[in-house]
């Protein structure tokens, strides 16, 4: 399965074209399709992690850069100290690379030849990795240069096939209870399919171009599925938000593809340019400025500060898409890049130096600006949007402080518990009928006990409680972050934990507790909704010991050549960060509890404090953000400049063309009446008879076309003529 | 089957005038023989070009293939050469695949004053001065079929047109006919000093050894004004959109997907091969046109109420790719651009028949006043939406592959232009992406979400029909084909590319 994993996307591709041609005609009108073909991926995926867990670890890796000692498990409390990366290397620089003998891999004669300052790690003992299985075909080539398409399959790859497909059934099957009796339920598995084949080429993909393949047919299908009820003007609009914002950021992308390509020595292929990277064998001008701009593409996609403001909207499509888009698809795709051309971002922007670097600084604000905009949410699926934007932001700042490994493993809980949670507020949606949670919920649990259960697992697990799944991600994050010398992002990381374990209190608290505030009676869901909660739930609880201490089956999977070749550090665990962010975690649930369900809240605060006042205008308004998009930008594009533009075609650029129409028109009129007709032929006719035949001519004249032309021959004939002059 | 490989490229470009002889000599009223012996003579046409293909060495590329050499205008050494080469080929197919679904299209679809006779002659009329286009590899001849290409689009636009026929037909016949007098003055020019010849080869061998820089600097001007008011080219575009505005469907599908090409390859064909020095000065300025024309086409469609003027000025953005990346002289670039024009052809043309089809039944294309067409006719707003989201250069669909590599061709233009300006270009080009984005979808939104106005809300709005079903299927499906096997189109340019860029050591 790892040399053909094509396999994997190529089925849920096909699932696609059967629903779409055939679905209308079966009588499970296609969900039947799709279950089977993302079943079958699912299938194969296990298999996949399972023959990867199998492979022999064969490939000797060493750090391109002095930090080879990290590897072995003996350099863990160097970590935090920045390497004098170069500045060691330089002092034997003089020794010749013997180490060609030494039995390493092509990586490593390549970093020799590229870069023989580092000679002296050869002699460091290397533990052998699993080799990542690579397959490429020629896909077209231009001017001698053979673009490749292929796959290359490693553990990261198997954890996001692994976790893609199973989110992926899960909202299958989910869907075929909560989508029941849609108008457009065919079409909305077909485009299930098509999302699911996105991510999935995504993460198999071994060249960028490939990769941007998965990346924009994910944008079109959330675009499909935002707007799924596009009947509504904003659904679409909410869809088209998405489209558009996404679609700035590819911009970024785009450009970082291109500056990559032309680096890396004319290639797409992300082994070729980690190692390019890695090796410096770039120029640090060209990679700073593809990895900033690859950044660009990563905010737009994966919701990052400036340009996050799309997917609380992208709430307007069905709550099983919101599931699929924020748990294991869309917008993990931007973490994932990150992940996958570490060695970039890693080379660019030195973050093994410590300090602060963009990747971290965007992570780590819009941790805290999402936090905030969650405590201000009525709409239960928005104060989960605002959740995943925040979590978004610990995975990128994970990668931004070095903590590559955690990085991933938080995107991999993540999948679970924030699955589990939208699909816990479809199932509560699903009995109520909206997703108010003031006006329309409260008291729930009595109606809804699984649902219950389910969702405040998800919420523990998401708010870091131990030992559920989100607190090991969470905490190895912040370990990464202290002793990689990220201390500032450690506390922004702890303030983010905080206020995400009390803005889930407040969540749980409004939906399942108090009084029921709707109408109606509400009544559990069906096995379809509640049987795929309580497998994310049994996730949620459980995922987090794949990385766990003294077990580190996680770590040990998705260690790759890139992490060891940069010299990523590796933490073990450390009880004291675990206590003081389970301190906070407990500090932020209490003080929560305090808050919403003893209803000790200060009243009135906003009312009487013109700073508070100001503080939550600015959290209901987004931060304005919004008004700076649709409104400013947007607004002028769309209105005013466009409108001037389209001003200057009319009047200016066609009021030239027109104006010399018109005159060569005229001109070769006054020539044709008063030169041709009048001296000319005037002087063959006589005056007389000239005089009756010119009223004639005229109207002949004045229709319009055969003047037209008169004086267009006359014109060309005389810039023939002068041509001719001129050159010949 | 030599012999019938002589016959070939004169049968390719001939047939269709045969037909339209037939069709001259049969009486008017007979409206289904017309349209009988049109669609033969596209079929035979496109037949030959089926012919072609087979026996096409693809190894060879960048040979031109099926040469013909005769004598033709011995006064002036004017010679009756015929070939097809890589770059050339694509779009000779493309041409008369897109007659044949023309034809087929205006089974049920003939504007008024309807006279199905006259039209479909003038439809074959324009296949063989497009073809001929395609084809010639003689200055004169190449100018013959580029005016004969004139004409039938002049009528088809005056008088089966919308309100603003006429203004908009002398428009684009002056317009174009302009460009046309200073290209000629050039071919002129070349032929005058360049060994009094007027065969495109010996040109190539000989022309910018033998004339003047400050000459040939000349010359590439007087190409650039013809091949760029076909384009065309910001500012040289205004006559596009009130041509395609007010031509009827079929006028602005072939306008769309052929007679824009004739201009951008004209530069690929004749004046960079033939005066690369000029090339070489002229192409910042071509470049930086192209991306004013990326940015202010999109501003164009922003501004748009109608349908079908808002696809008119897409053109002028998509174009502006395609002359992006023939400005970047380079292999990605040049072969970008001859991808761009066939994935235009198609994405662009498929547009034109979709807003006709949408016209045909609403009488309108006022964005205003429809909406909804996903309700009213299901298919048709969903091949709406594909050919959207194709024309924003979706990767995966043949669009992609026509602006991708001419923005990657940008970052590294070939040596000797300015690597900093042409990064510039580079990142303004990318923008344009957006910008497409925007307006296509904005045009989806308004067109087919949402639910029909008042004013259609109760009318039965028949769907697709058959001649909509044939004449779009193929294209839909070459679009997909495209992009997802652009080799398909790159192995044959790519040969044919280096060659023409034999100049430049290849290309960057």
């Amino acid at each position: 399965m790892l040399e053909n994993a094509w396999i994997i996307p190529a089925i849920t591709f096909a699932s696609f074209w059967l629903i779409l041609f055939l679905g209308k005609r079966l009588p499970k009108h296609g969900a039947e399709i799709g279950i089977a073909a993302v079943g079958a991926a699912f299938v194969l995926s296990c298999v996949a992690v399972a023959q990867w867990i199998d492979r022999p670890a064969t490939e000797m890796v060493t750090a391109a850069t002095g930090a080879g000692e990290e590897h072995g498990g003996a350099g863990e409390e160097h970590g935090a100290e920045p390497e004098e990366h170069g500045g060691a290397g330089e002092e034997h620089g003089a020794k010749p690379e013997q180490e060609a003998g030494h039995a390493l891999g092509q990586v490593r004669i390549l970093a020799a030849e590229a870069d023989g300052e580092h000679g002296e790690e050869a002699e460091h003992e290397v533990e052998p990795i699993r080799a990542a299985v690579e397959r490429n075909v020629t896909w077209f080539s231009i001017g001698g240069i053979d673009v490749t398409v292929g796959t290359a399959v490693d553990g990261l790859t198997v954890v996001m096939l692994f976790t893609v497909t199973m989110i992926s059934l899960l909202v299958h099957v989910f869907s075929t209870n909560y989508m029941h009796g849609d108008v457009r339920f065919t079409y909305f598995f077909a485009a299930l399919s098509l999302f699911t084949t996105g991510m999935l080429l995504l993460v198999v993909s071994s060249s960028t171009l490939q990769a941007l393949f998965g990346w924009e047919l994910m944008a079109v299908c959330s675009f499909m599925l935002i707007g799924h009820w596009w009947e509504k003007k904003e659904n679409s609009n909410a869809a088209m938000k998405a489209f558009l914002t996404t679609r700035t950021g590819d911009v970024g992308l785009l450009v970082g593809i291109v500056t990559l390509f032309f680096a890396a020595g004319q290639t797409f292929d992300i082994a070729r340019i980690n190692e390019a990277a890695l090796s410096r064998g770039v120029p640090q001008t060209a990679l700073v400025v593809g990895a900033a701009a690859l950044l660009i593409g990563v905010i737009g996609k994966s919701a990052q500060f400036p340009l996050h403001t799309w997917l609380p909207d992208a709430m307007a499509g069905p709550t099983p898409v919101s599931a699929l888009i924020h748990a294991a698809t869309m917008v993990v795709a931007g973490v994932y890049l990150v992940a996958r051309l570490y060695g970039v971002f890693w080379s660019a922007f030195d973050i093994g130096a410590g300090g602060a670097n963009p990747v971290a600084i965007v992570g780590g604000i819009t941790i805290l600006i999402a936090a905030a905009l969650a405590f201000v949410q009525r709409d239960i699926k928005k104060v989960l949007a605002y959740s995943t934007v925040s979590q978004l932001g610990y995975m990128v700042m994970a990668l931004g402080v070095g903590a590559w490994t955690a990085g991933i493993f938080h995107l991999f809980t993540h999948a679970f518990f924030k699955g589990l949670l939208f699909l816990g507020a479809g199932s509560v949606s699903h009995a109520v009928h909206s997703f108010d949670m003031k006006a329309d919920m409260g008291g729930l649990r009595k109606y809804m006990p699984t649902t219950f259960a389910t969702f405040l697992i998800g919420s523990l697990a998401l708010a870091g409680l131990p030992p559920l799944a989100g607190f090991w991600s969470k905490d190895e994050i912040l370990l990464g972050a202290a002793e990689n010398g990220y201390r500032f992002f450690e506390v922004l990381g702890l303030v983010g934990a905080f206020m995400t374990a009390a803005y889930m209190t407040r969540c749980v608290y409004l939906t399942f507790f108090g009084e029921y505030r709707g109408h109606g009676h509400p009544h559990e869901s069906p096995p379809a909704i509640t049987v795929p909660l309580a497998v994310l739930a049994v996730f949620s609880v459980g995922a987090g010991f794949l990385n766990a201490p003294g077990f580190e089956l996680f770590g040990t999977l998705t260690e790759n050549r890139v992490y060891l070749r940069a010299g990523v550090p590796h933490h073990p665990f450390e009880v004291f960060p675990a206590v003081v962010s389970t301190v906070v975690v407990l500090a932020a649930l209490a003080l929560g509890y305090l808050l919403f369900f003893q209803r000790r809240l200060p009243r009135g605060v906003t009312s009487r404090n013109p700073a508070a006042r100001a503080g939550y205008g600015l959290l209901v308004n987004k931060y304005y953000l919004d008004h700076l998009y649709t409104g400013v930008i947007v607004g002028s594009v769309k209105g005013a400049i466009a409108r001037g533009a389209y001003w200057i075609n009319q009047k200016v650029i066609d009021g030239v063309v027109n104006g010399i129409g018109i005159a060569s028109k005229r001109a070769g009129g006054w020539v044709y009446r008063h030169v041709d007709q009048e001296v000319v032929d005037g002087a063959v006719n006589g005056a007389g008879f000239g005089a009756e035949g010119f009223g004639g001519i005229l109207r002949t004249i004045q229709t319009g076309r055969v003047q037209q032309y008169g004086a267009l021959l006359f014109g060309a004939t005389a810039v023939l003529a002068l041509g001719l002059v001129i050159f010949v | 089957m030599d012999a019938l490989d002589d016959l070939a490229l004169t049968a390719a470009v001939f047939l269709p005038l045969v037909g339209a002889v037939v069709m001259l000599l049969t009486p008017r009223r007979q409206e289904t023989v017309h349209k009988v012996i049109a669609l033969l003579t596209t079929l035979a046409t496109f037949a030959v070009g089926v012919y072609v293909l087979v026996r096409f060495d693809y190894r060879r590329a960048d040979l031109l293939q099926f040469n013909v050499n005769a004598s033709w205008i011995d006064v002036i050494n004017s010679r009756y050469i015929l070939g097809v080469d890589g770059i050339s080929l694509p779009l000779l197919i493309l041409s008369m695949f897109v007659c044949v679904l023309v034809v087929i299209y205006s089974w049920n679809h003939f504007p008024e004053p309807h006279n199905p006779k006259a039209f479909l002659l003038l439809v074959l009329v324009l296949e063989t001065g497009m073809n001929g286009t395609f084809v010639a590899q003689d200055l004169i001849l190449f100018f013959v079929f580029f005016e004969v290409v004139l004409l039938p689009m002049y009528f088809m636009i005056g008088v089966w047109g919308g309100e603003q026929r006429q203004y908009a037909a002398i428009k684009f016949f002056l317009f174009t006919l302009f460009g046309s007098a200073l290209m000629i003055l050039s071919f002129l020019a070349l032929f005058f000093r360049g060994g009094q010849t007027f065969a495109i080869q010996e040109l190539i061998a000989v022309a910018s050894d033998t004339i003047p820089r400050s000459t040939q600097l000349l010359i590439f001007g007087g190409l650039f004004m013809g091949f760029a008011i076909k384009v065309p080219m910001f500012p040289f575009h205004t006559w596009l959109p009130d041509a395609h505005t007010q031509a009827p469907t079929q006028g602005s599908v072939i306008l769309a997907a052929i007679l824009l090409k004739l201009g951008t390859y004209g530069f690929v064909r004749i004046a960079i091969p033939i005066l690369p020095e000029a090339a070489r000065v002229w192409a910042p300025w071509i470049g930086g046109l192209a991306v004013i024309g990326i940015i202010y086409g999109a501003l164009g469609c922003l501004a748009q109420s109608d349908m079908k003027r808002l696809i008119a000025f897409s053109s002028v953005a998509h174009m502006g790719y395609v002359m992006l990346g023939i400005a970047t002289l380079t292999d990605f670039g040049i072969n970008a651009a001859v991808f761009g024009m066939v994935a235009h052809g198609l994405i662009t043309g498929m547009l034109f028949f979709v807003a006709g089809s949408v016209k045909d039944r609403f009488h309108t294309l006022e964005l205003s006043r429809l909406g909804g067409l996903l309700i009213q006719a299901p298919r048709m707003g969903w091949i709406l939406g594909f050919c959207a989201m194709a024309s924003l250069g979706l990767p995966g669909l043949a669009g992609f592959w026509g602006e991708f590599p001419a923005i990657l061709a940008a970052y590294n233009p070939a040596p000797g232009l300015s690597r900093e300006l042409f990064r510039v270009y580079m990142v303004v080009a990318a923008i344009g992406t957006v910008f497409a984005a925007g307006y296509l979808l904005w045009m989806l939104q308004r067109a087919a979400f949402g639910t029909p106005t008042k004013e259609f809300a109760g009318h039965p709005i028949p769907d697709m029909r058959w001649p909509e079903y044939l004449a779009w299927t193929p294209m839909l499906l070459l679009i997909v084909v495209l992009g997802i096997f652009p080799n398909l189109l790159f192995g044959l340019t790519n040969r044919a590319v280096d060659t023409a860029l034999a100049a430049f050591g290849g290309g960057g």
